[in-house]
């Protein structure tokens, strides 16, 4: 079975972010970027598919500028066989990504599908429901746990209040959570294989897909500052507080 | 305008977070229909006819749309969809799997997590952890759009919609409902408690998070933790609250033993008062905390619940 990881270049996990003076949007320069945190949760779980037998090749690929093969490169690192690149400078939202990722689906046949559940950027938690949708394929989201048995597989969800676990018919889309595993780091010598794998770029307009969206930035803004309160030196003058003054008791 | 709610539910009965997503309906305006689908779920329906403002309430009761698998769940938005502006639900752990289906489908983007409305094609919504919020345009025919419910009132429950059954049914031959451990509690829900009370690292272990029980059941609080608890295996993931777990903005919330990172703060602090128990009384918690408390957690708390 092949499976298809995909990953995404976004700022870097331990970065805080600045907004731009116009509002125009965050400030990106000269900040280190990394894969998405999900995304590699997602690369680790497909290596892991490959090293127990169940996966016979791991394809990594990427939507996103020249500077994405970065991410590439570090999926064939930690593991994946070869890699896709869809070189695009646009902002690439959701849907454009899903409409890119299901054309991949449908030119390489993978019988599992991993992202990331969402982008630390964006925040917007979409890509993987939406890939499900246009290949018409079943989706388990938010997975804790991913157990491949014949032609179906397992996956426990973290939902709401708890765990749910549904069966799927494979081929089908996993997107991960942050339980699924610990992905590991990329070893000095597999970094320098990783540099011989193949990558192959392409563009949106290889596969006949229009990446621009009816969703445009009107301005980004810093979120109104919380100010720290006081200290209080004891139980009870927190009690009279709250009574008192924030009256919440 | 024409919106309609995907209702939420909760182990078969309508969900608190539905009538927040009215409250964001009605800030678009319009005419709000809300979807019960479910398997058994008239009650849910009844309750959703209650909520202010919905004018209709439509009800797809069957077998497969039990426990709102995303298939069948998106497959069925997909039938109503036609003739409405907007599509919202929460942006519960099932609105976020079903409603990019619809868009996709309907080939249209989808706004993640909106709390604020600007007008019918403009609205607010937090990206980079809610480091940053922005205000987002959609030119789309059709908005798809999950709620964060904190960012609205909940709706009142003095109406009288009324209730239409929808018999449309859908095929799912493509997954299945195995189990479901869901977190027993008599506590309130996370998302909905008007008081939570959140333990961390400084906890030290999972059984000492005991010590929020009392204090819990004197103000009627949910109890959370931050993922630094949660990865050390204090607490189930489920207590998470935080920018990987629920986001909550209760009447108060108290931190205690959480030092405050960043990822934490994006969880809880829309909270309307905030109080914060910590040791180190450099802990960044204190910078958002309305009253800090310094000192030694295992003195503090017994001495809180017994003066409450």
């Amino acid at each position: 079975m092949k499976i298809l990881v995909a990953v995404k270049r976004v700022i870097d996990y331990n970065v805080k972010i600045r907004v731009k003076a116009d509002y125009s949007d965050v400030d990106l320069t000269n900040v280190k970027m990394a894969m998405n945190p999900f995304c590699e949760i997602a690369v680790e779980e497909a290596v892991r598919l490959k090293e127990k037998g169940v996966a016979t090749e791991v394809v990594a690929v990427t939507v996103g500028p020249k500077a994405a093969q970065e991410q590439l490169r570090t999926a064939l690192a930690l593991g994946a066989d070869r890699a896709i690149h869809i070189e695009t400078d646009e902002r690439a939202e959701s849907l454009a990504v899903a409409k890119l990722l299901a054309k991949v689906v449908e030119e390489e046949q993978p019988g599992l599908v991993v992202l990331g559940k969402q982008a630390i950027d964006t925040d917007n938690n979409q890509t993987g429901q939406m890939l499900a949708a246009l290949t018409g394929l079943p989706q388990g989201t938010f997975a804790s746990e991913v157990a491949v048995d014949g032609d179906m597989v397992n996956v426990t969800r973290e939902i709401d209040g708890g765990l749910q676990t549904i069966a799927l018919t494979l081929p089908a889309i996993v997107t991960t959570d942050l339980r699924l595993n610990e992905p590991r780091y990329a070893k000095l010598p597999d970094i320098m294989k990783a540099k011989k794998k193949p990558l192959d770029v392409k563009t949106p307009a290889d596969y006949g897909v229009e990446v621009a969206s009816k969703v445009s930035l009107v301005k980004v803004e810093s979120p109104a500052e919380r100010k720290g309160g006081v200290k209080v030196a004891s139980v009870d003058e927190l009690i009279d507080k709250l009574k008192n003054e924030a009256k919440v008791l | 305008m024409s919106i309609l709610v995907l209702a939420d539910l909760h182990e078969g009965q309508l969900a608190g977070a539905t009538a927040h997503v009215v409250a964001a309906a009605k800030a678009i305006g319009g005419d709000i229909d809300v979807l019960v689908a479910g398997e058994g779920v008239q009650a849910a329906a009844e309750a959703a006819a209650k909520l202010d403002g919905v004018s209709k309430v439509r009800v797809a009761d069957n077998a497969v749309y039990a426990h709102q698998l995303a298939e069948p769940m998106g497959a069925l938005l997909v039938e109503l969809a036609d003739g409405y502006t907007h599509v919202l639900a929460s942006a519960s752990t099932t609105g976020k799997n079903v409603l990019p289906r619809l868009a996709a489908l309907k080939d249209v983007s989808q706004l993640s997590d909106v709390l604020g409305v600007e007008s019918t094609d403009t609205f607010l919504r937090p990206i980079y952890a809610g480091n940053a919020i922005a205000t987002v345009k959609s030119d789309d025919v059709l908005k798809v759009i999950t709620v964060r419910t904190t960012g609205f009132d909940a709706v009142g429950a003095s109406g009288s919609a009324a209730i239409e059954s929808v018999d449309v049914v859908v095929e799912n031959a493509q997954s299945s409902f195995v189990q479901e451990e869901l977190a027993k509690s008599d506590r309130p829900e996370l998302g909905g408690a008007k008081v939570v009370i959140s333990g961390g690292r400084g906890m030290g272990n999972g059984e000492n998070f005991k010590l929020l029980d009392g204090i819990a059941d004197k103000l009627g609080a949910a109890i959370g933790a931050s993922r630094a608890a949660v990865d050390a295996g204090f607490v189930p993931n489920d207590m998470q609250v935080g920018q990987t777990g629920k986001i909550v903005a209760p009447d108060l919330y108290i931190a205690v033993g959480i030092s405050g990172a960043i990822q934490h703060l994006a969880g809880m602090k829309d909270s309307k008062v905030i109080v914060a128990i910590n040791k180190d009384d450099e802990a960044p918690i204190f910078q958002v905390a309305d009253y800090g408390l310094v000192g030694d957690l295992f003195e503090l708390l017994p001495e809180l619940e017994s003066k409450l």
